[in-house]
C-alpha cells in the first residue's frame, strides 16, 4: 500500500501545525465560531449532539496494522474506548475535546493518517472498492488513481469553498462494490479499444434529499489527462453550481438542471483550455504511486482447500469470504454487525486485534467497507480457520455479510445533530428479530440500510430495503423504501406509503420479508422479486 | 419554560444555563424567560459557551424536561450506550428520553 | 495589523473599480470589480487595458472568486488581482495560489497570522500557475514540466 514520502509527511505535519494554531486562535477568541467552523470542519471536527466529533479519513478504505492499532490507541487515549466506521470508509470518534483535537491529528500524522477534508464544502475522502487489488474481476487496482486524486484534492486552493461537499469513488471492475454512481464523481477504470487503461467519468450522482444516479459523461479519459479532466469537471461546478440554496448546491442539481449534455459540453470546453495549462502530474508520478500497490508475495504453494468440518466455520466461510485472484487465497470480511450490536462500532481492543490479524494473516493490510465492516483482503485459505476462531473469540465472527443482519445504519439521533430520528435502535431490533426467528438466513442476500435523516448517510435510497427516520411532530417516525441498489444495477428505492412507529417499522420489515419469501422464484434475491412483482403486493401486505 | 443550552467551548460537553453558570445537568437549568438572546450573546462572547440556543422545556417530577427528543438525548447521552450517559446506573433513564 | 497587503512593486491604481457591466459599457476604466455572479471570461477581450481587477468575496464561503482568479491568470492577465471583502487570514494562502497578488480585507489582519499563512506550506501538490513547482514535479525532476 501507499507510503508517505517526505513531501506527503511535510504536508500533514504542516496541517497539524495549522490546525493547532487555528484551535488556539479559537480558544483565545481571535476566531468566532462562525469563522472557525469551516476551518474545523475541513479538519473533520464537528460539534455533535454530545461533544465534538472527529472524522478521520481512511483513504480509499486501505490501512495497515500500524494504522489500525493507532486508531484503537486514539480511541483509548482521547475518546471512550471505541470508534465508529462510516459509510464513506472513514472512522469517527464521538467524544472529542477541542483542546485535544490537534494532539489527535499529531498522533494520526505519525502513522501517515489525517482528518483533512473529511467535512466542509470541499473534496472529501476518495472512496474505492474494498476488494481492490484482491478481487478476481478487476481490470486494474483502482487505488493508485484514488491516491493520485487524494494528493490532487488535498488543499486544492481553487476548490476549498465549493458550493457543497464533493465525493469521489474510484472503481475498476464491472461489479460495483462502492456505489460508484451515487457519488458526485464516479470513476471507473476501464480498458480502451487498444487495451490501454483509461477512466470513464460518471458525474452528478448522490443520495441525500434528491437522490440521483450519475450519468456517464465521458467513456474514456486517457490516464495522462485524468487530473486535467477532473479539474475541468470541478471548475465548471465551482463556477456555476448553485449557491442560493444549500439543498440545491450539489453537483447533481447542476448536472440535472443543465442537462448532462450541456454540462459535458462545458466540461469539454474547460478541459480543452486546461490542457494548455500544464497542470497534469508527470506520468512518472502515476507509475511511482502504482509501485506501492504491487501484489504482495503470495504463497503459490499454499493449500487450496478449506477444512469445513466445523459447521459454524463453514457457514462463516460461505457468508463472509470473497473470491481472490489467487486461487489459494480469499478476502475475509470481519463483520462489525453482531446481533443486536451497533453497526460499525468497534472497541479499541477490537481495533488492535484486527490490526494484529491483518499483520499476521493479510500481508499487513486491512480495508474498511462502506457497509461498515472490515476486510482482510489477502488471507491464505489455510489460515482461515485459525483466523475465524480468533474473530469469534472477540465477537467479530458474525456470519451475516450482505444479509438482513448486516445493516448499514448512520449514527442517527443518538449522536448526530442533523438527525430527526434514531437509527441504531431500529437496526438493533431488526437484527435481533431476524436472528431469533432464523429468518435472516432464509432470506439470503438482503441489504437493509437505515438513515436517521434525509441526508442519507445510511444510504437508505440504495437499500433493497431502506428505512428513513423522520420527525413527525416531535415523535420519531420511519418511512419504508423498497427496491434500491448501490451495485452495478444501481436503482433508487421507492417509499411504500405512510410511515411507521419504531416498533411498527420492525414489523413492517418482517411483513415485506414475508412477501418475498412467499413470492420468490428460483433463486431470486429480495431485490429481484421486488423488481419482478412490483410494489403492489408489498403495499397490500403492509397497509391492506 | 425557556431554557438555554450550548456546548462547552473546550470540552464540547453539553451544558445548561443555571442562572449563574453552565451545568452538565439539565435539572439545574433555569427559566430564562425572554433573556435568552442577551445571556447567550454575553456568555458566548466570553467563551463560556459555544453555539448556545434556547429551547422549550417543562418541569416534571424529575426536574426539567426539554420539549424535543433531540435535547433530551443531549441531556442524557446516547440511548444505545446507557453506560456512557450521565445516569449509567438508572435503568429508567432511557424511557425519560422517549 | 494589516489593512492592505500588496505583493507588487508597481504603483497602485488610485481610482475606484467599476462594475463589470459598466466596464463593458464604457471603455476608459482601468480597474474593475468582479462579483461572484459575474463571468470573469467576459473580461478576457479587454485584459490588456486593465491594471486592476478586484474580486469581491461578500462571504468567505463563496469560492467562485478562486476560479475567477485562475481564469484571469490563465488568460495572461498580469495586472493586479486584488481580493476584497470577507477575506480572512485562513484563506489568503489559497488565494495567493490562485493568482491574487493583493488583499484588501474588510477586517484588518494580524500581521504575524499573515506571515504564518504564507509560510505554512513548504510545498504544494497542484500546479496552479502561481509559479510554485508541484510536489509531483519535485519527485520527478527529469519530467517534461518539472
Amino acid at each position: 500500500m501507499y507510503l508517505y514520502d517526505q513531501y506527503d509527511q511535510a504536508m500533514v505535519d504542516a496541517r497539524v501545525a495549522e490546525f493547532r494554531d487555528q484551535c488556539q486562535r479559537r480558544i483565545d477568541g481571535k476566531l468566532s465560531e462562525d469563522q472557525f467552523k469551516p476551518l474545523r470542519l475541513m479538519n473533520g471536527l464537528y460539534l455533535q449532539l454530545h461533544a465534538y466529533m472527529l472524522r478521520v479519513a481512511i483513504p480509499y478504505g486501505t490501512l495497515n496494522g500500524r494504522q489500525m492499532r493507532a486508531l484503537g490507541d486514539i480511541a483509548d487515549t482521547f475518546d471512550r474506548k471505541y470508534g465508529h466506521f462510516t459509510t464513506r470508509q472513514n472512522i469517527q470518534y464521538n467524544w472529542i475535546k477541542l483542546e485535544e483535537a490537534p494532539d489527535i491529528l499529531e498522533a494520526l500524522a505519525k502513522v501517515e493518517m489525517h482528518a483533512i477534508q473529511t467535512s466542509g464544502n470541499c473534496i472529501r475522502n476518495i472512496s474505492s472498492d474494498h476488494f481492490a487489488g484482491a478481487a478476481a474481476d478487476e481490470v486494474a487496482d483502482p487505488r493508485p488513481y484514488a491516491e493520485l486524486l487524494r494528493q490532487w484534492s488535498s488543499f486544492h486552493p481553487e476548490f476549498s469553498y465549493l458550493p457543497r461537499k464533493f465525493k469521489f469513488a474510484v472503481i475498476a471492475s464491472e461489479t460495483d462494490r462502492a456505489a460508484m454512481r451515487l457519488h458526485d464523481i464516479g470513476i471507473n477504470i476501464v480498458r480502451g479499444d487498444a487495451g490501454e487503461l483509461g477512466a470513464a467519468f460518471y458525474v452528478g450522482g448522490g443520495m441525500g434529499r434528491t437522490p440521483m444516479i450519475a450519468p456517464l459523461i465521458r467513456d474514456f479519459v486517457p490516464l495522462d489527462q485524468l487530473i486535467t479532466y477532473t479539474e475541468a469537471c470541478l471548475r465548471v461546478y465551482n463556477r456555476y453550481g448553485r449557491r442560493d440554496n444549500k439543498y440545491k448546491a450539489r453537483i447533481k442539481i447542476l448536472v440535472h438542471e443543465l442537462g448532462a449534455q450541456e454540462y459535458t459540453r462545458q466540461v469539454e470546453e474547460e478541459f480543452a483550455h486546461l490542457l494548455t495549462q500544464g497542470i497534469e502530474p508527470p506520468r512518472a508520478e502515476l507509475e511511482r504511486i502504482k509501485s506501492y500497490f504491487v501484489d504482495p508475495a503470495f504463497d503459490a504453494n499454499a493449500p487450496d482447500v478449506i477444512d469445513r468440518t466445523d459447521p459454524d466455520f463453514a457457514v462463516w466461510v460461505d457468508r463472509n469470504t470473497h473470491p481472490h485472484k489467487q486461487h489459494n487465497y480469499v478476502s475475509a470480511v470481519i463483520s462489525l454487525k453482531p446481533v443486536g450490536g451497533i453497526p460499525g462500532d468497534a472497541t479499541a481492543d477490537q481495533m488492535r486485534l484486527m490490526a494484529e490479524l491483518g499483520e499476521a494473516y493479510s500481508f499487513d493490510e486491512l480495508r474498511v467497507i462502506h457497509t461498515q465492516n472490515i476486510v482482510l483482503p489477502h488471507v491464505r485459505k489455510a489460515d482461515l480457520f485459525t483466523l475465524w476462531q480468533k474473530l469469534v473469540e472477540a465477537g467479530l465472527g458474525t456470519p451475516n455479510l450482505d444479509q438482513i443482519g448486516d445493516i448499514i445504519a448512520c449514527p442517527g439521533l443518538d449522536y448526530c445533530s442533523l438527525a430527526n430520528a434514531r437509527s441504531i435502535p431500529v437496526a438493533q431490533k431488526i437484527s435481533e428479530r431476524f436472528a431469533a426467528s432464523g429468518k435472516g438466513e432464509a432470506l439470503g442476500e438482503l441489504k437493509l440500510k437505515i438513515s436517521g435523516c434525509i441526508n442519507a448517510c445510511g444510504h437508505h435510497h440504495a437499500g433493497h430495503i431502506g428505512i428513513l427516520g423522520v420527525d413527525k411532530k416531535g415523535v420519531e417516525n420511519y418511512q419504508l423504501l423498497l427496491g434500491g441498489s448501490e451495485a452495478e444495477d444501481t436503482s433508487l428505492g421507492k417509499i411504500t406509503g405512510p410511515g411507521f412507529s419504531e416498533d411498527g417499522i420492525v414489523d413492517a420489515v418482517e411483513t415485506a420479508a414475508d412477501v418475498y419469501l412467499r413470492e420468490r422464484q428460483n433463486g431470486e434475491r429480495f431485490l429481484d422479486t421486488y423488481r419482478r412483482i412490483g410494489m403492489e403486493p408489498f403495499k397490500e401486505a403492509l397497509y391492506g | 419554560m425557556k431554557i438555554l443550552t450550548g456546548n462547552d467551548l473546550k470540552s464540547g460537553a453539553v451544558t445548561w444555563w443555571t442562572g449563574v453558570d453552565w451545568s452538565l445537568h439539565v435539572e439545574e437549568a433555569v427559566d430564562v424567560g425572554d433573556q435568552a438572546g442577551s445571556i447567550a450573546a454575553r456568555e458566548e462572547s466570553a467563551r463560556r459557551v459555544n453555539a448556545p440556543y434556547a429551547i422549550d422545556a417543562e418541569r416534571d417530577e424529575r426536574g426539567v424536561r426539554p420539549a424535543h427528543i433531540k435535547d433530551r438525548i443531549r441531556a442524557l447521552g446516547p440511548t444505545v450506550r446507557p453506560d456512557l450517559t450521565l445516569k449509567p446506573a438508572d435503568p429508567k433513564a432511557g424511557s425519560w428520553v422517549i | 495589523m494589516v489593512d492592505i497587503l500588496r505583493f507588487r512593486t508597481d504603483e497602485a491604481v488610485d481610482h475606484p473599480a467599476v462594475t463589470v457591466d459598466s466596464f463593458l459599457d464604457q471603455s476608459n476604466a482601468t480597474a474593475v470589480r468582479i462579483e461572484p455572479g459575474d463571468d470573469a471570461r467576459d473580461l478576457l477581450p479587454h485584459l490588456d487595458r486593465l491594471r486592476l481587477i478586484e474580486i469581491n468575496f461578500p462571504t468567505y464561503g463563496d469560492g467562485r472568486g478562486y476560479s475567477a482568479a485562475r481564469v484571469l491568470r490563465e488568460a495572461g492577465f498580469a495586472g493586479e488581482l486584488r481580493a476584497v471583502g470577507d477575506v480572512l487570514v485562513d484563506q489568503i494562502g489559497n488565494m495567493r495560489r490562485c493568482g491574487f497578488d493583493a488583499f484588501e480585507p474588510d477586517q484588518p489582519l494580524d500581521s504575524s497570522d499573515v506571515e504564518n499563512a504564507f509560510n505554512r506550506w513548504p510545498d504544494v501538490y497542484q500546479a496552479t500557475g502561481d509559479g510554485r513547482v508541484p510536489i509531483w514535479n519535485l519527485r520527478h525532476p527529469g519530467s517534461a514540466d518539472g
